[in-house]
């Protein structure tokens, strides 16, 4: 009879019998064993994503395949050189993730501490990038399907500055507030632990700023340059200049649109757009003016529909492709695509942010760095889908 | 029995460690990271869901014992049906036997402590309870009645609750994703000494095969109710033809996650009715191999066939050649598993208990279910049969005699271990009886009106299907009853039934080496690894009325656990 | 515990004192990462020439570069059990499977469908900004 208690009392003492790691689960033999469990559940969370994203590449490839035409036009709308950077900015958070995992292998907690800072760092840019480029988007109505506005319809679009942008950013603005207030707090009472997880987090929020600071450059760089319909629009017809388009436009527009617009169009071709977006504080003024820009755009278009028309029989202008449909499915497909990445960003934030706390804590170890490397795994497949995602969509031709 | 003492201490001490009284009060349920009650919660879920949907179920059959609207009018019959569909498909089929039984029984029939991830296990069933709720506000809120599969473009415009209904699909998916997930990789990392992967028990085989299709296939659930949603919220136009969208594409995406969630409904139920058949015939199970090759080869040939839903959706010719040639081969490794339980039979003591009779059910209906599959899935028959209530009563036949009976099957076979109490053998029987009969007076007269051109999800008929209508909801009044009666079997025994031996049945696996119910933390050692369908070293003790081992078989797995070596 | 017994201690390289961690060498993954910038300076650049559909299979294909790099070494399955790669390599299977025959049904059946011309503004759809 002892003996059997003695076998059970031992069974009970297994909880916590190994003492090994504090972290080690009491069902499991030994750390790697749980490790190896871990890692094996991750991997197939990933398959999970993969096939999760798959419905959305069918689509795509649907689509695509079945109107090329539509895909080429509409995909000149994406600012190529805002998805370059963003690609840049990602493959660097991922550089700084793996780095992480080596750093909690080897017990380097300031160096983890600092990659994960980095990364988390580098996933505020690329969100902040994205509201640049929905915001901008939404302005010039290039919308998912159901409110997709044609780019060569007149009278429907809108300009006035983009409140979605203020929208966007009252949560990170939220973050600097709150976050500034706990690093102060911390620092005044002399938390290291807690400094060291509000300071990576605070900057991590004025990342974002610097994100939409270093899109807005980009974006009214791009628009500085030849607009991008104005862009698209000296492809259906070469022999007009953009400033000729600007001023067919204006001619165009004094019928029927009702936006008056004309000032704000021309300011800002007049301005070197790049002192708007070099001022590190941008002001809510210029942003409107940069803003505007679609007023501008509007009346471009407009004039396209006219220059459509004189366009070699056979060959579908873009004119024809735009009003064909279908340009919408491009933007649903965009956004959902990108949408549902950008809601893996702000996840992988959130559990970046927890291990952050962890690092703090000096939790892991070369026995116990399970979650750092799952959190890894997970960071490096939403790069992954990236890859993928920025030529699909901003570099067609 | 010498060692008397030691044998009330033993029992004292089982009494006071097993894992329903081990800790008391509400939050050491809510709160538990123990399989065994995550396993028993879910049980108690997905049967509350089940009932739910069996009472919708006979409102529908009463409802058609005429040719015109008697109670309900077409509007409300289709919400009745859709509600019906979406509760027993979403909240009972899909994690019925492997989130309920599984979770009871993966860990215990592996050695192990526990599933890998025991705080993803729980946080799967409240995803569970959240999606179902969400799920059940939405669609009693004002009535969803696009069936269960949300078809666009009829889901893009009715005006019920879409949007709420499949965030709420959404959400068990990954409650069921969730599941499968920790079901691979607690059988491939847990399994202990000397169990290799043809060592398993082929339920665990069944499970593994299952939660490979719950991890490849829900997430394309989940992206496409995630897109329907935005189509609804947003017209993203993707699938909808008002936007240059594709509404057949819609039920390819659907498809490719809802064909093989048939097998997400049916492989379990195979795997218990192979655990089932070898204990009651105490014999070990023939072809273990091929069954446990079947199971992987149905998860997989699953994913090739999804278009047989779709032949005459407008999908073109060559696709639909082809998706119909692949459907037949997914009949091969099914017809494997059914010879090889047959042959089980063969010369083996076959005790006509309450569990084997619903195995025997199960083979005889689940036969019927997918013989009349490969009529659906031909195409020239296909053409007259599609929509048509021969397509009803082929998928009952699969999920209800498939699924639900093998379910009734696996819970009264594993009852005395999950709560220790025996249960009355003559009622259990009787309720098996009732659910056969009524089964069969439900389903077979359906087969004949389908073939007559009896349209699916209609209130009104012609008046010359009247006959076999009513025959039928008289058929699913009696199945009825006969669940209610296997219910109050399981209510009774717990208040009156005798204490449950370790093992009743004179299983093999390793579930029936520790104590019923098993103690919280499953095994004090070790347990001994051997054929898990090997009875010769088992006999019977009349003063247990249970099953022990007289000749314990030689084990190379040390008495205590080795200290592993640390450096 | 069947399978990590055997294949414990197999992945080392950077001595055995780190149990079974595989810390990555840092110049490995600056490597890495420098590869990676220039493979997509490379396929931007490439977008600049008009190469009709060899522009998709070439963008894929340095995609595709890119994405194994990842996989390899930032996400350590060079040196992981074979069974994770084989899990994580197979679910493309699925991913073609389901791609590939939806879109070759879709293609068959397109001679029957049309686009929708877009007509007029929608007005009942409320935009953002407004
Ligand atoms: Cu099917």
């Amino acid at each position: 009879m002892s003996a059997e208690a003695a076998i059970h009392g031992e069974a009970h003492g297994h909880d916590d019998g190994h003492g090994h790691s504090p972290f080690l689960a009491h069902h499991f033999d030994d750390a790697e064993q749980q490790y190896d469990s871990g890692k094996l559940g991750m991997w197939l969370f990933l398959v999970t994503e993969v096939l999760f994203f798959s419905g959305m590449f069918c689509a795509y490839a649907l689509y695509r395949s079945l109107h090329p035409e539509v895909w080429t036009f509409a995909s000149q709308f994406l600012n190529e050189t805002l998805g370059a950077f963003n690609t840049g900015v990602l493959l660097f958070s991922s550089l700084t993730m793996a780095w992480g995992v080596r750093c909690a292998q080897l017990r380097q907690h300031k160096g983890l501490v600092i990659c994960l800072a980095m990364t988390l760092g580098c996933a505020a840019i690329f969100l902040g990038v994205k509201a640049i480029e929905y915001t901008h988007k939404w302005d010039l109505g290039l919308l998912p399907a159901g409110s997709y506005e044609s780019q060569y319809l007149p009278g429907m679009h809108h300009s006035g500055p983009s409140s979605w942008l203020y929208v966007l950013s009252a949560i990170p603005a939220l973050c600097v507030v709150g976050f500034g207030i706990w690093y102060g707090l911390s620092l005044a009472k002399g938390d290291k632990q807690k400094s060291e997880v509000a300071g990576p987090l605070l900057v991590t929020a004025l990342c974002y700023f610097v994100g939409v600071g270093i899109g807005l450059a980009f974006e009214s760089a791009e628009a500085g340059e030849h607009g991008d319909v104005a862009h698209a629009v000296a492809h259906t017809d070469g022999e007009h200049t953009v400033d000729g388009h600007a001023g067919d436009a204006h001619a165009a527009a004094a019928g029927g649109d009702e936006h008056a617009t004309e000032e704000h169009g021309e300011e800002h071709v007049e301005e070197p757009v790049a002192d708007v977006a070099a001022s590190p504080a941008f002001q809510s003024e210029e942003l409107n003016k940069l803003l505007a820009s679609p007023g501008e755009t509007t009346m471009v278009a407009s004039a396209a529909e006219e220059a459509a028309q004189v366009a070699k029989p056979g060959e579908a202008t873009e004119a024809e492709v735009d009003q064909r449909g279908g340009a919408g499915l491009f933007f649903s497909i965009y956004y959902c695509m990108t949408g549902v990445h950008a809601i893996h960003i702000l996840g992988g934030m959130i559990v970046l942010t927890w291990l952050l706390v962890r690092a703090t804590k000096n939790h892991f170890n070369e026995e116990y760095f399970g979650p750092v490397d799952y959190v890894g795994l997970y960071w490096h497949i939403v790069d992954l889908i990236w890859i993928y995602l920025f030529p699909l969509l901003y570099l067609i031709k | 029995m010498s060692a008397v003492p030691a044998d009330s201490a033993r029992a004292q001490q089982e009494e006071r460690e097993n894992f329903l009284v081990f800790s008391k009060g509400f939050l050491s349920w809510a709160l538990t990271l123990d399989h065994k009650r995550i396993g028993l919660m879910y049980l108690i879920g997905v049967m509350s869901a089940f009932f739910l949907a069996g009472i919708l179920a006979l409102l529908i059959r009463l409802e058609l014992m005429t040719p015109t609207n008697t109670y309900m009018n077409n509007q409300t019959y289709n919400q009745i049906f859709t509600l019906h569909g979406a509760i027993m498909v979403f909240l009972f089929i899909i994690p019925s036997v492997p989130a309920a039984l599984g979770n009871f029984l993966v860990p215990i029939m592996l050695g192990a402590k526990d599933v890998a991830f025991p705080r993803l296990n729980l946080c799967s069933f409240y995803l569970w309870v959240s999606g179902a709720i969400f799920f059940l506000a939405a669609m009693f809120y004002t009535g969803l009645d696009t069936g269960w599969t949300f078809y666009t473009p009829y889901s893009t415009t009715t005006q019920g609750p879409v949007v709420a209904a499949t965030l709420g699909v959404f959400i068990l998916g990954f409650s069921s994703i969730f599941t499968g997930l920790n079901f691979i990789v607690t059988i491939n990392t847990m399994r202990p000494p000397g169990m290799s992967w043809f060592k398993m028990p082929l339920f665990l085989w069944a499970t593994y095969a299952t939660s490979i299709i719950q991890v490849l296939a829900t997430p394309v659930l989940g992206i496409t109710v995630l897109l329907l949603a935005a189509e609804r919220l947003m017209h993203i136009g993707i699938f909808d033809p008002e936007y240059n969208g594709d509404p057949v594409t819609y039920q390819h995406f659907f498809w490719f996650y809802s064909h093989p969630a048939v097998y997400i409904m049916i492989l379990p139920g195979m795997g218990i009715i192979s655990e089932l058949m070898s204990v009651h015939s105490h014999k070990s199970i023939f072809g273990y191999r091929f069954i446990a090759y079947s199971s992987i080869a149905i998860a997989l040939f699953g994913f090739l066939v999804w278009g047989h839903h779709m032949f005459t959706s407008g999908m073109a010719d060559v696709t639909t050649i082809i998706f119909s040639a692949l459907t037949f081969t997914v009949s091969i490794p099914s017809a494997i598993k059914v010879f090889n339980w047959l042959a089980t039979m063969y010369k083996g003591t076959v005790q006509l208990n309450t569990p084997m009779l619903y195995a025997l059910s199960f083979i005889f209906l689940f036969t019927i279910g997918g013989l009349t599959g490969l009529w659906l899935g031909a195409l020239s028959t296909d053409r007259v049969l599609h929509d048509t209530y021969f397509v009803v009563a082929h998928f009952h036949y699969v999920m209800v005699g498939g699924t639900l009976v093998g379910f009734l099957g696996g819970v009264f076979h594993w009852w005395p271990k999950m709560t220790g109490k025996m249960f009355s053998e003559l009622w259990g029987k009787v309720s098996c009886a009732l659910v056969f009969i009524g089964f069969n007076l439900t389903f077979l007269p359906q087969f004949v009106l389908g073939s007559r051109g009896m349209p699916r999800r209609y209130a009104q008929y012609v008046p010359e299907f009247q006959e076999l209508h009513v025959i039928s909801s008289i058929g699913a009044f009696i199945l009825g009853i006969g669940l209610f009666v296997a219910l109050g079997v399981v209510i009774h025994s717990l208040m009156r039934g005798r204490k449950a031996p370790p093992n009743p049945w004179g299983g093999a696996t390793l579930e029936w080496q520790c104590s019923s119910p098993p103690p919280y933390y499953n095994f004090a050692t070790p347990p001994r690894v051997n054929d898990p369908y090997d009875y010769t070293p088992l006999e019977y003790r009349d003063a247990e009325r249970g099953w022990e081992y007289v000749h314990p078989p030689t084990t190379d797995t040390p008495a205590t656990e080795p200290e592993p070596a640390r450096t | 515990m069947a399978d990590h017994a055997v294949s414990s201690h197999s992945s080392h390289s950077e001595g055995e004192h780190h149990g079974f961690a595989h810390p990555m060498p840092v110049w490995q993954l600056l490597a890495v990462f420098f590869a990676l910038i220039v493979l997509t300076i490379l396929t931007v650049y490439q977008a600049t020439f008009d190469l009709g559909n060899m522009e998709l299979v070439l963008s894929l294909f340095i995609a595709t570069i890119k994405a194994s790099l990842v996989v390899l070494f930032f996400m350590h399955m060079l040196y992981d059990k074979p069974l994770n790669a084989i899990i994580f390599l197979s679910s493309f299977i699925f991913v073609a499977l389901f791609i590939g025959f939806t879109l070759m049904d879709a293609h068959a059946y397109q001679d029957s469908v049309e686009l929708k011309q877009v007509d007029s503004p929608r007005s009942e759809v409320v935009m953002p900004g407004e």
